[in-house]
């Protein structure tokens, strides 16, 4: 698999980091020229995968959180946000609509969101060593450009 | 995250303006709590004119909005929601529960 560009975030699960990471996922995205739809589901599905990790994989501590932006060959946006937390047991019931083990400003919608909005969603998860969830969009080339 | 309130004869305006996310969404929850219990309003429209960004906790918070209105025996209605927060509420299928005009 040929990566023409990437780069690595690394911050600790604080949610401040929240619009940071969708903020730097967008500024990274821009150099495939997406549609502002594009944008704004690629920030709307990187805000939901790093509040899960935030929310859930460190619920007592500050802890570590991963992303990784990478273009991939055919213009594929690739994003992975991996952690070092709780990990979750049953992958499935996670990705339910309506699931959560959050409290009350959860909606248990976030899966269902970033399975939406992103062409592929991967979630790999070991209860006790952490999650890393993997999303890719492929951004259409426009016409006249 | 700031909510600006309106009221008139038992109908609340409640506008809420910039990023909507987890790190902001409790508060919003929390002054929005406080302003329905003050008005027990007959009407809340909740007006999302000045919302730059939301994800599933714009979701939560209508949601939870939706049900406090509920509990007060108050209408509720959404009005001037933005492209990309109205994607988020589409994809959960909110439009089916709440007036979004």
């Amino acid at each position: 698999m040929k990566i023409d560009n990437q780069v690595t975030l690394e911050f600790p699960s604080r949610s401040a980091n929240e619009s940071f990471a969708r903020t730097a996922a967008a500024c990274f995205a821009a150099q495939l020229d997406p549609t502002l739809e594009e944008v704004n589901d690629i920030k709307t599905a990187v805000s939901e995968a790093v509040t899960n990790a935030i929310v859930h994989a460190y619920p007592d501590e500050l802890g570590k959180i991963l992303v990784k932006l990478r273009i991939r060959e055919g213009r594929v946006l690739e994003i992975a946000v991996k952690d070092w937390g709780v990990g979750i047991a049953d992958v499935d019931q996670a990705r339910a609509p309506l699931f959560t083990t959050g409290s009350e400003e959860r909606s248990g919608m976030g899966f269902t969101i970033m399975e939406s909005f992103m062409d592929t969603l991967k979630v790999r998860s070991v209860p006790g060593k952490g999650t890393t969830v993997t999303m890719a969009r492929k951004i259409a080339r426009r016409a006249g450009r | 995250m700031p909510v600006t309130c309106r009221e008139e004869e038992r109908r609340l305006t409640a506008a809420v303006a910039g990023e909507l996310d987890h790190h902001g969404a409790r508060s919003v929850m929390e002054e929005l709590d406080r302003r329905i219990d003050a008005a027990r309003p007959r009407e809340l429209t909740l007006d999302l004119g000045g919302l730059t960004f939301t994800d599933s906790s714009g979701i939560a918070v209508l949601l939870r909005t939706h049900r406090r209105m509920g509990q007060v025996q108050g209408a509720m209605r959404v009005v001037n929601a933005p492209v990309q927060a109205m994607r988020v509420f589409r994809a959960a299928g909110l439009e089916r529960i709440i007036r979004f005009e």
